[in-house]
């Protein structure tokens, strides 16, 4: 090896190459630096040892250590759900007629409620439970089946028209214009008539006369809709499938029947208990007070005990 | 620059250690005085007190990070005014410029934290080893009882400034007193017991050990500082067209014109926390704390000769001088177009923010829509729209305020702990102290409403009076009726 230049100026060995009369330096490290330099080299080794570190074909190095990412989710969700311990427990203590009394309580419940609901009921209620035609929306004050606590943890533990539940709700209206009950022009007249309630469109004898006879059994004389069937409210401003003529005289002539999953199957009493408490907070929510049909809505099927509906 | 450097012989630089001498002078004492005075704000300011009433801290200077608060005496900064720091932090950004500027790298030299520590443990190496050469005695001693004694004994004292040094940094961000007591029984937050560790390390470390290499290796400021030094800037200079050629005080007594002032007595590189040599012209290594000038003055003052062979002078002078000119007074060095226009615009960020602090509300509204669903039909045809409310209250106590509508005719609100019933065209409402309440509130206004825009008027009811306005937009249905 030749003998190493030292560059004038400094006393410092160079690297012996040069661009354009330009040398680099040789100049030492500091030891400490040098020290850091071999920490680091001995932290990554030790860090193979024990971390997953290595790629090989199917799987990596596990580590002595034996840690994975999925084990610390399971570690945090353990230590999440004993954070939530005591609440769940205390909503598992609280019949759900009585949360309304522990404001404290109902706020937790609606927290909880919330971020079940987006895992859960947004597919058809949507993110912020506005609903779509059909998916009825949760944060307006008209309720198909009753808007007060007990009604709305009924509805969610077993469902609408669910097959699989035997006690779920159920109300089927009768297709009349398919099933040739009603002629076109009777489908046309009720229809009319219907929309004659909300002052959408003019009064008729013979409308009225066939609602008496086909459709006030469940709907109600006045068409104020019946609770205990499910049966919607003609009166009002919310038309769940459409409030124009020919979504009227469509919902007359082949009835429509939608279905809401049982979630008692799904989800744990406390989590359903949540949800009730969360859409009952969207706005709409309604008193255990005795309004007729929610009276007569609270007695459903035979009670069965939540989160076992088979 | 004829004399041979060091030559590499391994893969790293051995550390030349540096034992700097004793030395008291002009700079000395204004160094005590800074590190007097530095240490002074770093200790007592936590545990100084100032009443805010009873629903806030009473420390005067609070980092209150688990509530999301800075209290700087009369000052309360709440997250979403964090310009403020970003604004001080700029101010102390620029701040270093002014210093560099005006007085080159007074900042490294004087109040640096790095240099303050080291030069402490500095002291503490001389009281314990003794003077400069008692430590390279002790140093080059083969390791015995008696060393490893009076390292240990050392180290305990550096480790005990350390630990007061990280210990008091906690006391800033926690009431002083509680956290006191806390700390001692073991009840703090793990993270106090942390900080203390890692800020105690550090201290014990970086002040006891790595020293100038601190500033030589690790820290950007000189690099930077570099760059901004140019022939106006205030250094550290030693005249060479005064001292050179350098000769014993015998030698040059012989011949008197052959040689320069300059006795090579050493004494300016033995006080040198650096351990450079001042002669070699400026350089990185040289933090400009000006122990070199009390030193060559001090010898000048024994040998007879005028002072000030080493002294603060910029290159401008220098050359000047050289040329025989007398040198410029300092104070007109200070004051030239650069470092005016940095005192500039730092002054103009400084009375900036506190005309901001100064007009700043202590009450603030702000409204958030729910964008989804964006309005809600009811069944009785009526339109309802939900915002949250945000009503700012940073007073030291609870207020009651008011929200009303403005617009929106025949709309009516009322909160998600009310009762519809109860919806009216104003709500009251009590905020507490030093807080920021969100109210959620559900407007609705009667059937076949357009959408239109309106007003949340927000006003204070007790005797200060005070509000503010936030623009909202009501969504409704499209009429497809008419």
């Amino acid at each position: 090896m030749v003998s190493p230049k030292i560059d004038e100026a400094t006393g410092t060995e160079t690297k012996g190459h040069e661009w354009d009369g330009i040398e680099e330096l040789d100049t030492p490290l500091p030891l400490w630096w040098l020290l850091t330099f071999y920490a680091c080299i001995a932290f990554a080794l030790g860090y193979v040892v024990v971390y997953p570190a290595i790629p090989l074909l199917n799987k990596g190095t596990e580590g002595i250590w034996g840690w994975t990412a999925r084990g610390e989710l399971a570690k945090d969700t353990v230590s999440a759900e004993r954070q939530h311990g005591p609440l769940l427990s205390a909503l598992a203590a609280t019949p759900i007629e009585s949360l309304l009394s522990n404001p404290q309580l109902m706020q937790q419940a609606v927290a909880g409620g919330k971020a079940a609901y987006l895992v859960n009921c947004v597919q058809c209620h949507g993110t912020g439970a506005g609903g779509s035609k059909g998916y009825p929306n949760l944060n307006d004050d008209d309720w198909l089946w009753g808007g007060d606590l007990k009604t709305l943890e009924t509805t969610i533990v077993h469902g609408i028209r669910s097959p699989d539940d035997t006690a779920t709700r159920v109300s089927l209206m009768p297709s009349f214009g398919r099933d040739a009950m009603l002629t076109s022009t009777q489908v046309g007249e009720v229809a009319n008539h219907v929309l004659s309630l909300s002052g959408k469109a003019q009064a008729n004898a013979a409308g009225s006369v066939t609602f008496a006879n086909n459709c006030a059994a469940c709907h109600g004389p006045a068409g104020k809709g019946l609770r205990q069937f499910g049966a919607p409210n003609l009166t009002d401003a919310i038309w769940l499938y459409g409030s124009s003529k020919t979504d009227v005289t469509a919902s007359i002539h082949a009835a429509h029947a939608g279905v809401m999953p049982a979630w008692g199957a799904r989800l744990d009493a406390v989590t359903i208990k949540m949800l009730a408490a969360y859409v009952h907070s969207l706005g709409g929510g309604e008193a255990f007070a005795p309004v007729p049909e929610a009276a007569a809505s609270a007695a459903p099927a035979a009670p069965v005990a939540p989160g076992k509906t088979r | 620059m004829n004399k041979p450097g060091p030559v590499a012989t391994g893969l790293y630089q051995k550390r030349e250690g540096v034992f700097p001498s004793k030395i008291d002078g002009k700079f000395r004492r204004i160094k005590w005085a800074v590190m007097l005075v530095t240490l002074g704000i770093y200790y007592i300011t936590p545990w100084l007190r100032w009443d805010r009433g009873p629903y806030a801290p009473d420390q005067a200077v609070l980092i209150d990070l688990e509530h999301r608060r800075f209290y700087i005496f009369a000052i309360e900064i709440w997250p979403q005014e964090f310009y403020f720091v970003a604004g001080l932090l700029i101010m102390a950004g620029i701040g270093l410029f002014l210093v560099t500027s005006a007085v080159g790298r007074a900042w490294c030299g004087y109040a640096c934290p790095q240099t303050v520590w080291t030069d402490l443990f500095q002291h503490v190496d001389r009281l314990i080893d003794g003077d400069r050469n008692a430590q390279i005695r002790l140093k080059n001693a083969p390791w015995g009882l008696t060393k490893s004694a009076r390292r240990l004994f050392k180290w305990t004292i550096y480790l005990a400034i350390s630990f007061a040094t990280g210990g008091a940094w906690i006391f800033y961000f926690a009431d002083a007193p509680t956290l006191q007591r806390e700390f001692w029984t073991g009840n703090a937050a793990s993270v106090a017991y942390a900080t203390v560790g890692v800020l105690t390390f550090t201290t014990f470390w970086f002040g006891g050990f790595m020293r100038e290499q601190v500033c030589i290796y690790m820290c950007p400021w000189p690099r930077i500082q570099s760059a901004m030094l140019d022939e106006k800037s205030l250094l550290v200079t030693y005249k060479d067209w005064r001292g050179e050629p350098r000769a014993s005080i015998k030698k040059s007594e012989k011949a008197p014109d052959k040689f320069g002032d300059c006795v090579d007595c050493n004494q300016c590189v033995a006080v040198c926390p650096t351990g450079i040599d001042i002669r070699e012209g400026p350089q990185i290594g040289c933090i400009t704390c000006a122990l070199c000038i009390d030193a060559c003055d001090r010898v000048m003052a024994q040998v007879g000769r005028p002072r000030g062979l080493i002294d603060y002078a910029t290159l401008e002078d220098s050359v000047s001088e050289k040329a025989g000119n007398p040198p410029t007074s300092h104070m007109k060095l200070i004051w030239h177009p650069r470092t005016l226009f940095y005192l500039g615009v730092w002054s103009a960020i400084g009375f900036g923010l506190l005309f901001a602090l100064g007009t700043r509300q202590h009450i603030d509204l702000a409204v958030q829509k729910d964008r989804n669903p964006p309005f809600m039909l009811m069944s009785n045809g009526e339109v309802r729209n939900a915002w949250t409310v945000k009503l700012k209250n940073m007073e030291g106590r609870p207020r009651p305020m008011t929200v009303s509508l403005e617009g929106l005719k025949g709309g009516v609100m009322w909160s998600d702990t009310m009762s519809r019933d109860d919806a009216a065209r104003h709500l009251s409402l009590l905020v507490p102290a030093d807080t920021t309440m969100p109210v959620r509130i559900y407007v609705v206004s009667p059937a076949d409403v357009e959408e239109q825009d309106f007003t949340f008027v927000l006003t204070a009811t007790d005797k200060e009076g005070g509000g503010d306005r936030a623009e909202a937009h009501f969504a409704a249905p499209e009429n497809d009726d008419d």
